[in-house]
């Protein structure tokens, strides 16, 4: 069984057809991965396929449930980790984590053990009463991964997730998004950084202007183009990174 | 819609409200006792009384009313509009097994019940000022739910439409002033001429002012038309804000 089935999805927003016929499965345990320039529709799967959005066309099914039908089911066993940091900011570190628990019905006497086992892999223990906005951005993408794992989610939705970090805090990231795939956890994410779809991805999807343009192993496709993962990407997709 | 759901987020809500109350909750007292001694005392030295009732004592349930209108208000205007656009908590939730329209449900009824708790805070303010003649006044705290839900609903609609945080200054300006001013709390609404006095009917903080008022007072009869027509429109209502919320929240 595919975790995550994607047939012939298209998705308009008016007059903008933000993806258009985009078709690709992903098997468990494996971290997938999308790259494509801003604004080439990737973002809008993930949120399709996250329940947020409904598909204009096609169909999407996660864990063999389809996204429109029964949103609920698929959200308790899926953790998502956006693009903006929406932490709670009424709430400290730890309340974010009992409190977002909550949402899936896991109770305190459940979820304290968990999310001071959370805080201690994404390294923040120390922080645990500290304020939201007391933290730095990488600590911030830090408890939004810890976040993300209360429900001890089967598939990991993470929506650029080294964006803004510095080096280290990416690395940090990294090794902990490594963890998870050696746990078995099936990731999709989307990124900017080559390195980063090298290091993490089995796959990657190479979108442009709402379609796919291939999806292969990282590998693969470096040694069909004879160059690195960003000279694919760059002859693919057609221009520049900076645009 | 899950029940649960909407449940989990209240619980949010409530956690939030007992860690920030302290901070807020001064104020709630302050306003209300402002307009008592201001206009019950002040002005109330120049109007002997209204209907053979003395004018802070004829003001006093009116303030009961207005103070669980505008915690239902604040809560679905700015409270809402921060929660959906800067602080993107709509966005977290939603990526839980939480639904839209149960975050919608549960937003509605914090709002209704923060206008109970305000509603109730008052209560108490107005009778310590000796401005209570029944136990009845009581068997308000239900109508203030309903008529909390009334404000939440309109509230949570504007939130829903509004461009942007600054248009909320129209809503309040052109809305909420005149609801405050003109739904009998300073005076009895009939002194107006007869087609702005109408329009008071349509208002929903009119008819709590009436049952307030009638309540306090220890009459019963008269005030069933006001409660039926809050607990009307409350329902009739109810939809416009799920379906608006469901469209901007989700495109």
């Amino acid at each position: 069984m595919d975790i995550v089935s994607v047939k012939n999805l298209t998705k308009d927003y008016g007059v903008v057809k933000a993806v258009q016929d985009v078709s690709f499965s992903i098997a468990p345990g494996e971290c997938f991965g999308f790259l494509g320039p801003n604004g080439a529709g990737k973002t809008t799967v993930m949120k399709i396929i996250s329940c947020f959005l409904p598909p204009t066309n096609g169909t999407v099914a996660v864990f063999d449930l389809d996204v429109t039908k029964q949103p609920s089911a698929i959200k308790a066993r899926m953790g998502v980790m956006p693009q903006e940091d929406n932490l709670d900011p009424d709430l400290n570190v730890l309340e974010n984590l009992i409190v977002y628990s909550r949402y899936f019905d896991i109770l305190k006497k459940e979820s304290l053990p968990v999310a001071n086992e959370l805080l201690q892999f994404v390294e923040l223990q120390d922080k645990d009463r500290v304020n939201i906005k007391a933290l730095s951005g990488g600590m911030k993408r830090r408890l939004m991964l810890a976040r993300a794992l209360v429900n001890s989610p089967e598939l990991m939705i993470l929506d650029e997730p080294t964006t803004g970090l510095d080096p280290h805090s990416r690395r940090a990231v990294w090794d902990k998004l490594n963890q998870l795939k050696f746990k078995n956890t099936t990731l999709l994410l989307t990124t900017h950084y080559m390195e980063e779809a090298e290091q993490l991805c089995d796959r990657v999807a190479i979108m442009d202007q709402g379609k796919i343009v291939t999806i292969d192993s990282p590998g693969n496709l470096m040694s069909e183009h004879s160059g690195d993962l960003e000279e694919v990407y760059l002859k693919l997709t057609g221009r520049n990174l900076a645009d | 819609m899950r029940i649960k759901g909407a449940w989990r987020v209240l619980q949010r809500h409530w956690t939030v409200y007992t860690k920030l109350y302290k901070s807020s909750f001064a104020l709630n007292f302050i306003e209300p006792i402002l307009y008592l001694v201001a206009m019950g005392m002040g002005l109330g030295v120049f109007v002997s009384d209204i209907n053979g009732v003395p004018y802070i004592k004829f003001i006093g349930p009116g303030i009961i009313a207005s103070s669980s209108m505008f915690a239902a208000v604040y809560e679905c205007t700015y409270g809402t509009y921060i929660r959906m656009t800067f602080q993107k908590t709509f966005d977290a939730i939603l990526a839980t097994p939480v639904g839209i329209d149960e975050l919608v449900a549960a937003e509605l009824a914090w709002a209704a019940v923060k206008s109970v708790m305000y509603g109730i805070t008052i209560m108490v303010v107005v009778a310590l000022f000796g401005l209570v003649d029944s136990p009845l006044l009581l068997l308000t705290i239900p109508v203030i739910f309903f008529c909390g839900l009334i404000f939440a609903e309109v509230s949570m609609i504007t939130a829903a439409l509004v461009p942007g945080i600054d248009s909320f200054s129209y809503f309040y300006t052109l809305f909420m002033t005149p609801l405050f001013l003109f739904s009998g709390i300073f005076f009895p609404v009939e002194t107006l001429p007869k087609a702005v006095a109408g329009i008071a009917w349509f208002t929903p903080l009119y008819h709590l002012v009436n049952v307030c008022r009638a309540f306090s007072a220890g009459h019963v009869s008269g005030v069933v038309g006001n409660i039926v027509w809050i607990v009307v429109v409350a329902t009739a209502l109810a939809p416009v804000p799920f379906r608006l919320m469901r469209r901007r929240v989700i495109q």
